[in-house]
This record gives structure tokens, sequence and C-alpha cells, in this order.
């Protein structure tokens, strides 16, 4: 059978970008946190796991979170945040997804996040919650279980409605909180 | 096609809430109609190879022509992302609406990739005026040349008015990705006299506009020369009345990207004037439909020969016990298609 790779390479070689169906992840660092280097570990690592991670940067508004995840349509949303504002920023973060019809991405916190809050950030649709010191295969296995599983079929799951653009949050949120310009 | 009504970012294109929730053939009609998560939906079908997606880009085809489709390529440092920002910006102050598609390697051990190009774009973030979308070779630089090609035309017929393909490296494998492009700008940077000779030829052969970028370090002016004396060897290109410039530009800054604005226009002017523009779109329509051509003839082989039949073949070959030609004539018969004439 030393052969047969020839004609299945030639007739799979167009096909194998479909073939390579990748899970997207985009990695955010919300709110005012001055450093990512525990974002950035956890990119390489969903990356070493084979997955496609779009990376941000830090000082991120919810909008800009919801803009690039529409955008990238990627199948999970992994929010890093220590500054302590995740009160303030994720439900807003949940909101603008669901005003935009966003039902099917998952959405997966980690940082510092104190035990008190979190059954209020569950209720609000944000997973995982893990801490300092979480280790990063259960952070990927966990993102592996929980992406919904018909995003990784061929099909996907058909668009829901929209209650209101996108754009117009947006567009009205100043651009001058926007923050890395670059390194 | 949707109205591009837009002069500032607070006055985005609305729609009215659909009521219905739309199956997948809407995708096509909602993109058209400017819903963003149907274009980037439609991406995402592309890069995955959905079943219904030729039915779908078949449609796209028709509502696209418009865009102007530039392709930027370049060593790696060479600032390509923060200058394809600004070069954004300045097309939108002239109410231009325009998409990028960033591409960026996939790793070739595990399959995954850092898809890092938007931190340059944070500028751009808020405008509904711009879409950012982020590809990855995921190991077939072939298949993404096609990924790249099917995600442009869904986005010209999404209606922007410039599609910036956006690559990394400046190869062979960038070459076969911004085939797709009209306008083809490489970029360097002064002080890296070796990496001219890393522009490899095929990427000089097909680049419409030069530019050095972070120009204000030393050698910049050297840095032009030399590619200006390197572009003076291209007989071909000194019998075409497009003059190939060579801009400096320092992106960081924001310098240079007006001009560098203009000579895109120029360019595509250029390329009308000259009938060249439906040349160069006669030559990509040619080599997609040989290229879908040739993958339906191997998915028919693949159907109608099993691999042990095909080793036996080839062992028969190898071992002089059956020749090449009359191998292939048979199997041509059997595939239906016309035998070649016997010498």
């Amino acid at each position: 059978m030393t052969n047969t790779p020839d004609i299945t390479e030639q007739t799979a070689g167009a096909a194998s970008l479909a073939d390579q169906r990748r899970i997207r992840v985009l990695v955010a660092k919300p709110g005012l946190d001055g450093h990512d280097r525990g974002a950035k570990v956890i990119a390489r690592a969903l990356r070493d796991a084979g997955m496609e991670v779009i990376y941000t940067g830090i000082r991120q508004t919810p909008q800009m979170i919801v803009e690039a995840a529409i955008q990238e349509d990627v199948d999970a949303i992994l929010m890093s945040i220590l500054s302590g504002a995740h009160m303030a920023i994720f439900p807003k973060v949940m909101e603008l997804l669901r005003a935009n019809g966003v039902d099917d991405i998952l959405v997966v916190a980690g940082g510092i996040l104190p035990d008190e809050d979190i059954p209020a950030i569950e209720a609000m649709g944000v997973k995982g919650n893990f801490g300092p010191g979480t280790s990063l295969s259960t952070i990927i296995s966990f993102v592996r279980a929980n992406v919904r599983s018909e995003r990784l079929s061929h099909e996907l799951p058909p668009l829901t409605s929209a209650d209101a653009p996108l754009a117009a949050e947006a567009a009205s949120a100043s651009a001058g909180d926007a923050g890395n310009a670059g390194r | 096609m949707p109205t591009t009504s837009s002069t500032t970012p607070t006055a985005p294109t609305t729609q009215a809430p659909q009521t219905a929730l739309p199956t997948q053939p809407d995708i096509v009609a909602r993109l058209l109609a400017g819903d963003r998560r149907a274009l980037a939906r439609m991406v995402t079908l592309i890069e995955n190879g959905a079943p219904d997606v030729r039915r779908m880009l078949a449609q796209l085809h028709t509502h696209g022509g418009r865009a102007h489709i530039v392709g930027f390529t370049g060593s790696p440092g060479a600032g390509k992302s923060t200058l394809v920002m600004q070069l954004a910006r300045e097309l939108r102050r002239r109410e231009q609406r325009i998409a990028i598609i960033a591409v960026d390697p996939s790793s070739p051990f595990t399959g995954g990739a850092i898809l890092g190009d938007r931190i340059r774009m944070q500028e751009l973030a808020g405008d509904p005026n711009v879409f950012i979308r982020s590809m990855a070779s995921r190991g077939s630089l072939g298949g993404l040349a096609v990924a790249t090609r099917d995600a442009v035309r869904a986005l010209d017929a999404a209606g922007f008015d410039t599609v910036i393909i956006e690559t990394v490296g400046a190869g062979q494998a960038e070459v076969e990705i911004v085939r797709a492009a009209q306008t083809v700008v490489v970029v360097t940077v002064p002080g890296m006299g070796d990496d001219i000779q890393a522009i490899k030829a095929g990427i000089l052969e097909i680049a419409d506009i030069f530019v050095v970028n972070k120009a204000d370090r030393p050698g910049a002016d050297q840095t032009a020369a030399e590619l200006r004396m390197l572009l003076s060897l291209d007989e071909h290109r000194q019998e075409r009345a497009w003059r190939t410039p060579i801009l400096k530009t320092n992106a960081t800054k924001g310098e240079g990207v007006a001009a560098l604005a203009d000579q895109l226009a120029a360019h595509l002017a250029a390329l009308r004037e000259s009938g060249q523009l439906a040349s160069r779109s006669g030559r990509q329509a040619q080599s997609e439909m040989l290229a879908l051509l040739h993958q339906a003839l191997m998915e028919r082989i693949a159907a109608t020969i099993a691999p042990a039949e095909w080793d036996r073949l080839v062992a028969d070959i190898v071992e002089r016990r059956a020749d090449p030609y009359s191998v292939a004539d048979a199997l041509t018969r059997r595939l239906g298609l016309a035998p070649a004439s016997p010498d």
C-alpha cells in the first residue's frame, strides 16, 4: 500500500483545509489589566492543543470583544481578567452577545474571580471561572468539551435573529478607550 | 448591494430585526443585505468546506466585481499590519468600506495557530465600515489560497470598496495567496540588505508597488535604490505602462500612507485603462476553473479506482509488465474521457 498516499494526497490536497476543522478561540483581556502574561500562556497552550487563537491584546472593551468574536466567528471566548472589574464587564459582554443574536459561543472566564461572585457569573452564562493555578490541560479540556457540538460540524447552527446591530453599540462607545495600538 | 451611506462611524447600516429563524440558505441573502454575522459565518463555511458552499459562492460571484483587491506581503517584521491599519484609516477618510483578511501560518506540529494581526488594528475597532478576519494556513497552503480567494469573493459581494489580503513572508506560498489580488504591495524595511534577496523572485515579479517601511531608519534610501536596481533588470516591467513606485513610509507615525493610497487608486485606474484588469481577471478565472476541474478529476479517479488496484497498476509499470501510456489510456476510457490518439 506504499503508493496509496500519492493518489489520496492529490485528491485530499484540495480539500485538506476543510479536513482541518479547528476550534477558534478569542482570548480577550477586558478592562484595565496592565499585563497579559497569563493570557499569552493560555493562548500558546491552546495553539499547542491545535486550536486557532485570536488574541487581541489588553484593554479590550466589551464592544471590541463582541465585535471581534462576531467577525472571527469564534467557537469560544476566553476572558482573562485580574482587575476585579468582572461584575461590570461580564454583563455587558453577555448583553451585547444577546443583542446581536449570538447564542452559540461558549463564554469562559479565568483570572481573579472571588468565590462569592461565581454564582452570579455562572448565572450570566459565563462558564469555567478558572482561578490562578488552574492547569492548562483543565482549561483546554473544558473548552473542547463545552464548545457547542453543532459548531464543529461542517453545517454549523443557523444564525439567529439580532435585536440590534452591533455597530450601533460599538460606534457609541468611545474609540479612545480602545487599548493597545501595538506592542 | 448594501447602501454605503456612512461617512462617520455613528451611522451604521441598519436592518429591520429578523423575526423568523433563518436556515443556511438565508446566509447569502443576509450577507448581501449587510449582516456581518452572516458574512463572518460565510467565511467559516468556506474555511470548513461546508457541503453547500459552492452553491453559495456561485451566487456571491455574480454579486461581486466592485472591490479593489489588494495583496500585502513582505518579510516578517516589516510592519505590514501597522501599515495596513494606517492604510485602512486613510481609506476610511476617503469614505471607503474596507475588509482585511490577515493570514498567519499554522503550526506544522500541532495544527494550531496564534492569529495576532488584530492586535495591530485596535484603532479600527468599533468602525462598522471595517471588517477584519484572521485566517490560518491549516497545513495546506494550496487550500489556503483557495479559501482566501473564496473569502475575497464573499467580501467583494458584501460591498466593501477595498479588500486587503495581508500575508506573512514573501515566498512562493505568498505568491499563491496574493494571486487573488489585483494590486500587490511588497513591504520591506531598511537594514535588511540580505533580505532583499530573501524576497523571492516570484514575489518580485508580481509586485505592483514597493514600500520601504520604517523609513526613518538609516539605510532607507539605499534599500530603495537597491529595489530600483532590481526592478530595472526586469525587462518585462520596463515594457509596461505602469511605473512601479517605490514608496517610503513610517507606518507607526502614519507618514507616507496617503501617498500609498494614491498609488493604489492610480494602479487600479491604470489596470482599467490598459484593459489589464479584464485580462488579469480572465487569467484568474481560467486558473480557478482549471483547479476545480483538476479537483473533480482527482475525485473521480479516487472514486473509480480502488487503492489496491492503483498500487497494482503502479507495480506493473515499475516491473515493466505495462507502460504508463497504455495504463493511462485504459483508465481514461474507464473514466469516460476520450482516450489519447494512438501514435
